[in-house]
């Protein structure tokens, strides 16, 4: 080959190992960039009165008297709302039957609305469920609800041969000649006074616990499971993998039992991890049955287990990267195998065996499949030290696949939603950080 | 330096072998008193690497508290020999040994011994320098340590008076502390002897311990060789027929895992008994 093509080969991989890194980092920031933009908005957004009075009656948090005065101005213009929801009302009485249930119809949909911006409306019955005790708490739902009030969304299909199309109709022309017409510029032109937005830093969506199935308040419960289970498959699996790997580096024989634990653990790295779900259910529960049912222990084994094949691979090439000339100086000493082992080899692999161990508890903190049947609960409470025998916990991952998809009013806590997903790539993110940072602190030492 | 008539030379025929052969001659040496007793016995001693005969049949006596060189070319088994010494072979798979190593007169591969107690009285130093990514102090007082001293007056006091035999200790008292790793190559080596002495051995075996240096820690190394000669029996393994000369007392030339010759070096190396021997030593193979 002549220079010329050599020279023109080396440029041309050059371009497409720059070109295959450029393509991989703009993917990360497609997923990472709404990821973070949309999870931030779970903390800091533009909270409404409404937020503040579900924080002071559900967390017992915030000033009460500020809190006061800002109920009495906002009570001040929704008074103004509710009288003149009763005059219609009382102008309703006086008309005739099929006039009245005509206007009843579009009545209903107009106080529905009210009831989603404001809150339960003077002489409402106290709702069941937390979520329909407050207003809107976020200033943009609140906007997407006043529309709802202002407009109404029909479809047109008046072309068969097209897909149907949404078009709004004003409410307000339907109520043309009476008085609540008034009511639809008012709500518009007041809504600011009524729910007095301003900007939040909702810490607690952190450290509170969720408030009707995470309607209103934090994921606490879904951060400290996630914790629970990463750092208990970490205590099984990890001083588990390095024995598992000092066994295979020094002590194994070559022959043919070792050699099919040696593929065993090969093929144990690569079993699909709801398989791990199915045989932690079969087996931690229903066979040796550490708990009753599911619960943070079990869930926990079936993580280590599922890790265990990436630590003891981790611990197997760190042990056999450390220089032959470390055991030789150590056994020419008169150190015994064992001493040598934990004097000098281990010692000299742990940036390698932490840096795979760190790997792998984020791994764990981010599985699914594992827990599924074994640990985790759409809702509930954070739990104590003490449940994790018998207690099963919500986690993060779980809980991302739950509200997305399975949540009654999945599109009404998207914030929810990714608030999880960028508490979740945070946490993995940072621990794979320490990895790296502990790797180099103590290659840094072993270095001198 | 007087070269005595030489019967090999004249049938040789090369006189210009003669100005070389000058350099071989051993410089005075302190005398050694309370050695000469055979400290390791081999008899029919071969080692295998699978069906791989490495070393054949040695029959040899290594008289203690005296330096021994092993030369010989690349692939001979010298290393071998000297590793088999210590059992450091037993970490290579598939090797095994026939005949007898005696070490003190016990069997070095019997049944019962205790390779680790034999390790403690047969030191080693290889031939890349290998601390311990430990502070240097750390690496001194790993052999003590792991024989039970955990007295830190009596350590400081070993890691001192090994640093001082492995003349180290000026240029490193200041810094004990500090990594190992961070000193030069020469400094590192001196420190394997150190830290081999400071288990108190009884045999001190070199596996070519200068072939990383520069001359000048070559130098200091050799030094440190004198200074050891007739407190250690002291075995090394050397590519350098000129270090060999200059260092030891007697000289085993190996060739395909043979022992060749065995003799004191200012006779292997002016009146050579074996016509390979002497066509090594000239330079005629290497």
């Amino acid at each position: 080959m002549n220079l010329g093509t050599r020279k023109l080969l080396d440029r041309s991989f050059t371009a497409v190992g720059i070109g295959s890194i450029v393509v991989m980092a703009l993917a990360l920031m497609i997923v990472l960039v709404p990821i973070v933009t949309n999870g931030l908005g779970a903390v800091f957004f533009t909270g409404t009165v409404e937020h503040r009075k579900m924080l002071q009656s559900e967390f017992k948090r915030g000033g009460s008297k500020e809190l006061a005065l800002e109920k009495a101005s906002t009570d001040r213009y929704r008074a103004r709302v509710y009288e003149m929801l009763a005059g219609f009302e009382a102008e309703m009485e006086q008309m005739n039957p099929e006039q009245k249930a005509d206007y009843q119809a579009k009545y209903t949909p107009v106080k529905t609305a009210l009831q989603a911006l404001l809150g339960p409306l003077p002489g409402d019955p106290e709702p069941m469920l937390t979520r329909f005790k407050y207003g809107q708490t976020r200033w943009e739902k609140a906007e997407e609800k006043l529309h709802d009030l202002l407009y109404e969304t029909k479809w047109d299909n008046s072309n068969p041969n097209a897909m149907s199309k949404e078009y709004f109709a004003s409410r307000a022309i339907g109520f043309e000649g009476t008085s609540l017409v008034k009511l639809f510029p008012y709500v518009r032109e007041n809504l600011a006074n009524m729910l007095l937005p301003e900007f939040t830093a909702y810490w607690g969506f952190i450290t509170d616990s969720s408030v009707d199935s995470h309607i209103f308040g934090g994921i606490w419960p879904e951060i400290q499971g996630t914790f629970f289970l990463a750092v208990g498959a970490m205590l099984f699996a990890f001083p588990l993998g390095v024995i598992a790997a000092v066994y295979f580096t020094e002590y194994a024989k070559s022959g043919f039992f070792n050699s099919m634990l040696r593929s065993a653990n090969s093929t144990l790295a690569g079993v699909p991890s709801i398989v791990f779900g199915m045989f932690g259910l079969a087996f931690f529960i229903n066979t040796l049955k550490v708990s009753e049912s599911k619960s943070v222990i079990a869930g926990s084994l079936t993580l280590a287990i599922m890790i265990l094949p990436t630590i003891i691979r981790a611990a197997e090439e760190a042990i056999l990267a450390v220089p032959k000339t470390y055991r030789e100086a150590s056994l020419s000493l008169g150190s015994t195998k064992w001493n040598t082992i934990a004097t000098v080899i281990l010692p000299a692999a742990l940036p390698g065996i932490l840096t795979g161990g760190v790997i792998s508890l984020g791994r764990a903190a981010g599985e699914t499949a594992p827990i599924i049947f074994t640990a985790a609960v759409s809702v509930g409470s954070a739990i104590g030290l003490a449940d994790v025998f018998n207690s099963p916990t919500p986690a993060l991952s779980w809980n991302i696949y739950n509200l997305a998809s399975e949540h009654e009013a999945a599109d009404q806590i998207r914030h929810v939603q990714y608030g999880m997903v960028l508490a979740l790539v945070s946490i993995v993110l940072l621990l794979n950080l320490s990895a790296i940072v502990l790797r180099a602190r103590i290659s840094k030492k072993l270095k001198g | 330096m007087v070269m005595t008539a030489d019967v090999k030379e004249t049938s040789s025929g090369v006189s210009a072998q003669k100005a070389t052969r000058d350099i071989y001659l051993p410089p005075a040496r302190k005398k050694i008193t309370g050695g000469g007793t055979p400290h390791i016995v081999a008899r029919e001693f071969s080692i295998y690497y699978s069906e791989f005969e490495a070393v054949k049949k040695v029959s040899a006596d290594i008289l203690s508290k005296y330096v021994t060189a092993i030369i010989g070319p690349s692939g001979c088994g010298k290393s071998t020999f000297l590793r088999s010494i210590n059992r450091m072979n037993d970490l290579i798979p598939n090797c095994h040994t026939t005949g007898a190593l005696l070490f003190d007169g016990q069997d070095i591969y019997g049944k019962y011994t205790d390779e680790v107690l034999l390790r403690k009285k047969v030191g080693m130093v290889f031939q890349k320098p290998n601390p311990f990514p430990k502070s240097i102090f750390d690496n001194i007082a790993y052999g003590p340590r792991l024989h039970g001293v955990s007295d830190k007056k009596t350590l400081a006091d070993i890691v001192e008076r090994s640093l001082r035999k492995a003349a180290l200790w000026d240029e490193v008292c200041d810094r004990l502390d500090k990594n190992a790793l961070g000193l030069s190559g020469g400094q590192q080596q001196r420190l394997c002897v150190a830290r081999t002495l400071a288990v108190e051995p009884e045999v001190l075996l070199l596996d070519e311990p200068t072939s990383a240096l520069d001359p000048k820690a070559t130098a200091k190394i050799e030094d440190l060789i004198q200074e050891l000669r007739g407190s250690y029996t002291i075995m090394i393994v050397t590519h350098n027929m000129q270090q060999a000369s200059r260092v030891s007392d007697y000289t085993m030339f190996f060739y395909e895992g043979v022992l060749v010759e065995h003799a004191s070096t200012a006779q292997l190396f002016t009146n050579p008994k074996d016509s390979m021997t002497e066509d090594y030593i000239t330079g005629r193979f290497s």
